[in-house]
């Protein structure tokens, strides 16, 4: 894709608020680009290190849960007569705060996780996130528990006549875009650089990569710690946005919406979470205007996500890809390639 | 001390269910090496089979048991011959998402049939609990327990003594030598899918009537499977009987003494230590498959 | 090589052991600085054990490896590659979603300056960092000659240039010595002369080699030297002529049936 393509496209989304003036829509929008966020963090660690992280929700939520608790200030018993507390501080800060606190978790549960490999993994990385889910259900004087997190302050950068608020649709929907843009940066920078060929060697063929020098366990943490920073950050931008969190946030079944939108839009492509992203953020609008039952609408995604990986295993954009080059896509999936020989440690 | 024995009753009943659903997933996960996201759905569909039988069709409660375990053999038959077939050479990835696909698809389609509400299905056992001394236990619960071993039995006869057992063993131990030898690798595969699914229904079928059913109960089912199949080791039936024991102990003691809250939590934090500390499972070093 | 060439390598009693399995039992040889060391011996002797064992992919029992001086023991195989020992392997030996180009500048990453800040900024130190890999991968294509297929996957190349993709990453890495798992197994004759020609020029930039191979008459042809391994034990070593003649080399081998010699 032509750079100049990217910055048109992006443009184009820039002047949407002027003449879109449907308030629902613009909701949708702003979800599906947090959702789209969140994606494309996954897609670091999913598609370009090919590391099966079903536990991506847990750092979600985290940030938005820090974010929140950070802008709401909160205060907690550590011991029945010593609290540790915290005075609310401004959601700009907060959100930082979110990020760096996603990031940090990122790097624990890396290098934790990462001792075990293939399915262990992938279990271990649910098990956290439900770990972490069930700790907000039931710390309740940090969390609130069910009861939620509510009356989230709202975003404000600026002081006095200059002072920007995101509180309507418009300024938050440019807000997502503007952290969208950024965090596609991030990783398309990240991803062309020579760490992002060491995660893509690892992912491809992990004794190869090392015996060529890599330091394999470092390049998985540092993309667990970038994807968990900025499902961080989409996750701070749910919280300043519903205002309201609570621990559903950290249910499976949104890590599973953000495998989807991985898979279907095609992992270890930059583009691949963005279309996927606004397939399935908002295919759920369509059905719904088509008056389906939300539990037929998974039903749809379920059967699409099966669809998608029968016969366009490698995703909808690098089969777009290969249609225009020619090239047959699709198939059979590639197995991955790991070395036939040398035991692994 | 009463406590602490009524805690120990329970655990050891609820052990002989939670090892029913590891073992079900040890043949599936440990063997198979498919990371089986519709274990859980299997067991919520036997449940459903359960109460469909009893309470709409009017179905004697031990005879719906039996037909609701054929049910999720069938179903597992059905699932693997559909989905799996076809990904026999893939990657664990590509499993592991189609698994996801029909986890979603069965979870919601039970939702959209039977809506969310929480169903109760009928039992033929008295209401009053057997009394032995200081401890009670409701019939139902005896009841399941002693089903649970006897499936259990059957299982552990079925693999090792049985010429259809030889061949599961064999063809995943080593699966040309299997095919050479004139096993139908195909319907090995289905088999024991189908099994394990069968396994998981006649849980949820046991403890249908015991709780009650509802779309989600799979979920926590498969988590507590997984668990099981981890302290157990992959591809191990012993381990996985006695890990589904240990589980039911860790979490009765740790719901009644630490907090009852987090007692569905016990399973994972399980998980997340042992695959710490120890990743090929606590039994692991035992003989593989019986 | 002359007589006081210095022992860059060094086997001492090595031993490694699966469960009731010895895979090698006794293994204790040297290679010195300049070689090319041909180690052989009929299969299951633990000729890819000890390489995995050298390489770090793999735990000895017991006995110790040194390498330049390094004792090996415990090191993660990515830093053994950084010492300068640089291993191929025998099957999987490229990447096989990306161009050969990409694959020599993944084996260049060691040779890389820049750091996090430097790629997420996009910094002058990237750039030029970027471009002197790019430059390096160039030239090392030329000098396995594929600088041509640059562009083309790796994984539909035929198998005999993969091998030599596989010892393009190795180079990358810039060895001092090299340690090749049966590099041109699965090779014809033609694709094998060319590599015998590669493997020469190798040599004679200053890189030591130790290889692995049935191949017998490329191993007489190419090496100083060979080891031979039975049983996971040292049978014989010395120069390619003495060990054709060698008694129990040839019981070794006959032992376990023909094999082209």
């Amino acid at each position: 894709m032509s750079r100049y393509f990217g910055w048109l496209l992006v443009a184009f989304l820039a002047s949407v608020p002027l003449w879109m003036h449907d308030f629902y829509f613009l909701h949708v929008l702003i979800t599906t680009g947090i959702f789209i966020i969140a994606a494309m963090s996954l897609n670091l660690l999913l598609g370009y290190t090919g590391q099966l992280s079903l536990g991506h929700v847990a750092f979600f939520g985290i940030g938005a849960y820090t974010s929140a608790l950070v802008s709401l200030g909160f205060q907690i018993h550590v011991l029945p007569d010593f609290t540790i507390g915290l005075a609310p501080k401004p959601a700009w800060f907060a959100m930082l705060a979110a990020v760096a606190v996603a990031g940090l978790t990122g790097y624990a549960i890396g290098k934790l996780s990462f001792r075990v490999r293939g399915a262990y993994f992938v279990i271990v990385s649910i098990s956290f996130a439900e770990v972490v889910r069930l700790v907000a259900v039931n710390w309740v004087e940090l969390t609130q528990g069910p009861m939620a997190l509510n009356n989230i302050p709202v975003l404000r950068l600026g002081a006095g006549p200059l002072e920007l608020s995101f509180l309507r649709k418009p300024e938050f929907y440019l807000l997502v875009l503007a952290v969208a843009v950024v965090c596609y940066v991030v990783i398309a920078r990240l991803v062309n650089s020579r760490a992002g060929r060491a995660m893509i060697a690892l992912r491809e063929n992990e004794s190869l990569a090392t015996s060529v020098g890599i330091d394999v366990t470092h390049y998985l943490v540092l993309a667990t710690v970038v994807s968990a920073a900025i499902a961080g950050v989409a996750g701070a931008l749910y919280a300043h946005y519903i205002r309201i969190v609570d621990p559903d946030i950290f249910l499976f079944i949104y890590t599973v919406t953000m495998v989807i939108m991985v898979i279907t839009g095609g992992k270890g492509t930059l583009a691949g979470p963005i279309v996927g992203g606004a397939l399935f953020g908002f295919v759920p609008e369509i059905l719904r205007a088509m008056e389906i039952e939300p539990e037929l609408q998974w039903v749809v995604y379920g059967v699409l996500m099966i669809l998608v990986v029968y016969f366009l295993p490698r995703g909808i954009v690098p089969a777009i890809g290969g249609y225009f080059s020619g090239q047959k896509s699709g198939g059979t999936a590639e197995a991955a390639t790991t070395a036939a020989e040398p035991v692994q440690k | 001390m009463d406590e602490l024995f009524q805690h120990f009753l329970n655990a050891i009943i609820l052990g002989g269910t939670y090892a029913l659903l590891g073992i079900g997933l040890t043949l599936i996960f440990g063997i198979m090496r498919v990371v089986n996201f519709t274990h859980g759905e299997l067991y919520a569909f036997g449940a459903y089979c359960m109460y469909a039988l009893v309470m709409i069709f009017h179905v004697n409660f031990f005879l719906a048991l039996a037909l609701a375990m054929a049910m999720g053999i069938l179903m597992g038959a059905a699932l693997e011959m559909l989905l799996l077939n076809r990904l026999r050479g893939a990657d664990i990835d590509t499993t592991m998402l189609v698994m996801i696909g029909a986890w979603i698809v069965m979870q919601n389609m039970e939702q959209f049939i039977w809506s969310g509400v929480a169903l109760s299905i009928n039992s033929p056992f008295p209401a009053n609990p057997l009394v032995l001394g200081p401890l009670s236990v409701s019939w139902n619960r005896v009841y399941v327990f002693i089903i649970a071993l006897a499936l259990i039995g059957a299982t552990y006869y079925l693999v090792n003594r049985t010429r259809l057992g030889k061949a599961m063993r064999a063809t995943f131990q080593d699966r040309d030598t299997a095919a050479l030898m004139g096993i139908r690798i195909d319907r090995i595969h289905t088999a024991t899918f189908a099994l394990g699914s069968g396994l998981a229904a006649a849980a949820g079928a046991l403890l249908g009537p015991v709780f009650v059913v509802t779309p989600t109960m799979g979920d926590l089912a498969a988590s507590k499977a997984f668990a099981i199949v981890i302290l157990g080791g992959l591809g191990n039936i012993t381990g996985a009987t006695l890990g589904g024991f240990i589980l039911a102990f860790v979490e009765e003691l740790g719901a009644g003494y630490i907090s009852s809250g987090y007692r569905d939590a016990m399973g994972f934090l399980l998980i997340i230590l042992i695959l710490l500390m120890r990743p090929t499972g606590l039994f692991a070093q035992k003989e593989r498959i019986g | 090589m002359s007589a006081s060439a210095e022992t860059i390598l060094s086997i001492e009693h090595v031993a490694v052991h699966f469960g009731g399995l010895v895979a090698v039992s006794d293994m204790t040889f040297d290679v010195k600085r300049g070689e090319v060391v041909g180690l052989i011996g009929p299969n299951g002797a633990g000729k890819t054990t000890a390489f995995n064992v050298i390489t770090g992919f793999q735990r000895q029992t017991s006995g110790e490896v040194l390498y330049r001086s390094h004792r090996l023991t415990g090191m993660k195989p990515h830093e053994i590659a950084r010492l300068g020992l640089v291993r191929t392997f025998q099957r999987t030996s490229v990447f096989k979603e990306r161009s050969v180009f990409e694959n020599v500048l993944t084996g260049l990453h060691c040779s890389g300056r820049s750091n996090l800040w430097d790629t997420l900024l996009r910094s002058r130190r990237e750039k030029s960092s970027e471009h002197e890999l790019a430059d390096a991968a160039n030239e090392i294509l030329r000098f396995i000659g594929l600088e041509r297929r640059a562009g083309e996957a790796a994984g539909i190349l035929p198998y005999g240039e993969q091998r030599l993709i596989g010892v393009a990453l190795a180079l990358a890495v810039k060895p001092t010595m090299l340690l090749l798992d049966e590099p041109v197994s699965g090779m014809n004759q033609a694709e094998t002369a060319r590599f015998v020609k590669l493997l020469e020029k190798i040599s004679a930039s200053g890189v030591t080699i130790l290889l692995v191979e049935h191949d017998m008459p490329m191993v007489m042809q190419v090496c100083n030297r060979i080891v031979v391994l039975n049983y996971g034990r040292i049978i014989a070593e010395g120069a390619p002529a003495e060990i054709q003649s060698n008694p129990e080399v040839i019981r070794a081998y006959l032992g376990q049936g023909k094999k082209r010699a």
